[in-house]
């Protein structure tokens, strides 16, 4: 069996004593993706903020290519250089333009030349669609261009795993297709992701692996064929049957 | 999403003649500006003339507004204001500068930056906490004092000294007040790309704080501006020592006006400037969408 891409042990964080993931495990494989579905607070955004060293674990283990990423003496800068994540609102850096923000951590943290990285970057805005924003700042982009353009700075500096964190929560009906074709279009590359999601559909048709979180815990896990039309634990089930009451799946 | 009330007919924010008005008729504004032309001139005239028939207004006049002392004392007092303004310039410069280290460090997170976070708070509220002019007095008569060898004894040196580091301290917490402003995730996406706590203060929370703090900055230009005239206690002859010295030989306060007059005119622009800048700015942030 190869080494698995990501993999969660026990990993516990509480904040001011209020526990926010228990003992979550999870395995994910290279060119896997995973959907991480579950009620607001049930600890989803959390547990890739763990993963991405933003936020350090109370217990267990996070390990990145079989290595302990959450051991003492570990360079969070290092870790963080191997993935990228895009949060649900806030991405952008608002007083820059789209080039400079895509540019600033290949130039400044990779020490990639201006050149080489404003190149890239206009590579990639062209390979999503945005050539014409390239001098554009954040407030003259819609919500759906924001987060793809967020998406592209993550991948600016190749990393290797993707973390989204219901990057769809905050924009308008109509722009959520835009960014999850972005998503869809990363899978089709092979990308490796962890996706926490409200979008359902979504969910059920690119993830290979559902995750379901219930108060911290990974309640129940796999294919999303199982866990959408024959969950086993009847939490998953109510939180299916209110998502289909709300008309959302 | 994008039907926003256009701001410009909402009547703008305060201005200068009052508080925000309501949308009114072309009319109705035009009756409403002649009004008001009218009700100042006829406040002005009574006003003015109150005071220049009272008994009292030839003393006054004598002893504050007195065209051949204003002529002969205005030279040295315009010099000691060109003194008053150069300390100025210096002194915001190495306070604008000094004072958003401070700020930085004290936005340092981490357990390994603790003494380094603690000496910042240490130093902010020890200096907040202590009155400007005795600053100014322990440190421009105190060092000097001290005879140390290779240590300057200037007075202008020592008294600037005491203004910088404690326009340095509140300074710093107006920055750090924008750098709190920023929203956590612009921290975090920073982060996640891999920038160091240095890296994401220096190119994405520190410009953004900035800009967020310059009205308040403006203000603090305005306060220093005058406050350095607290250096004539240690004898340095600016415009208000220089006042004081011609009023001390003359029993005449036409330099204090004079003075007085200058500070206005160096002042009141800035406090403008700022009020402008202010609107302008929230109008920006307003007509941008959520």
């Amino acid at each position: 069996m190869t080494t698995p891409k990501l993999e969660l042990q026990g990993v516990s964080k509480a904040f001011d004593d209020k526990p926010v993931l228990r003992e979550v495990d999870l395995v994910v494989a290279p060119h896997e993706v995973v959907c991480l579905i579950g009620s607001s607070g049930s600890g989803k955004s959390t547990m890739l903020k763990c993963v991405n060293l933003l936020v350090p674990i109370d217990e267990g283990s996070v390990l990145l290519d079989g290595a302990d990423i959450t051991a003492s003496g570990v360079n969070a800068n290092q870790v963080r250089e191997e993935m990228g994540i895009v949060f649900q609102a806030f991405n952008l850096f608002p007083h820059m333009t789209v080039l400079d923000n895509i540019t600033l951590s290949p130039r400044k943290v990779h020490g990639t030349r201006k050149a080489q990285a404003e190149d890239k970057a206009r590579e990639l805005l062209e390979g999503f669609g945005l050539s014409d924003k390239v001098d554009e700042y954040p407030d003259r982009l819609s919500g759906g261009e924001q987060q793809r353009v967020a998406v592209i700075r993550a991948l600016a500096t190749e990393p290797e795993l993707m973390l989204f964190d219901e990057v769809t929560s905050a924009l308008d009906p109509e722009l959520v297709a835009e960014v999850l074709n972005v998503i869809r279009a990363l899978k089709d590359d092979g990308m490796t992701m962890v996706i926490a999601t409200h979008e359902m559909g979504f969910a059920r048709d690119v993830a290979d692996q559902v995750c379901f979180l219930d108060q911290g815990r990974i309640l129940e896990h796999g294919p999303p064929r199982q866990i959408f039309s024959s969950p086993s634990e009847a939490r998953t089930e109510q939180f299916l049957q209110r998502i289909i009451d709300a008309g959302r799946l | 999403m994008s039907d926003q009330t256009p701001i410009e007919e909402v009547g703008g924010g305060p201005s200068l003649f009052g508080p925000p008005r309501a949308p009114r008729g072309r009319e109705e504004g035009t009756r409403a500006a002649l009004i008001a032309f009218v009700s100042t001139i006829v406040f002005v005239v009574v006003v003015v003339g109150a005071i220049l028939t009272s008994d009292a207004w030839p003393a006054v006049q004598k002893q504050f507004f007195n065209w051949e002392r204003f002529v002969e004392v205005f030279p040295d007092i315009l010099g000691g204001f060109w003194l008053d303004i150069k300390m100025f310039l210096v002194a915001e410069v190495i306070i604008l500068v000094f004072s958003l280290v401070i700020a930085m460090i004290r936005s340092l997170r981490g357990p390994a930056f603790f003494p380094l976070r603690a000496l910042a708070v240490i130093f902010i509220d020890l200096i907040r906490g202590i009155p400007v002019i005795l600053l100014i007095l322990l440190l421009g008569f105190g060092i000097p004092a001290l005879q140390l060898p290779g240590v300057p004894t200037g007075a202008l040196f020592w008294g600037l000294t005491a203004l910088i580091i404690s326009y340095s301290a509140y300074t710093a917490e107006v920055y750090r007040a924008g750098i709190e402003s920023v929203h956590e995730s612009q921290r975090m996406s920073a982060r996640s790309l891999g920038l160091t706590q240095g890296q994401a203060l220096r190119y994405v929370i520190v410009p953004q704080a900035i800009r967020n703090v310059i009205p308040a900055l403006l203000n603090g230009f305005v306060s220093l501006q005058k406050d350095v005239a607290l250096v004539l206690v240690l004898g340095v002859r600016e415009a208000v020592r220089e006042a004081d010295i011609y009023a001390a030989k003359t029993f005449n306060y036409t330099g204090y006006i004079a003075a007085a007059l200058l500070f206005l005119l160096v002042s009141v622009p800035v406090a403008r400037f700022t009020d402008w800048y202010t609107n302008r700015d929230r109008r920006k942030k307003q007509s941008v969408g959520i």
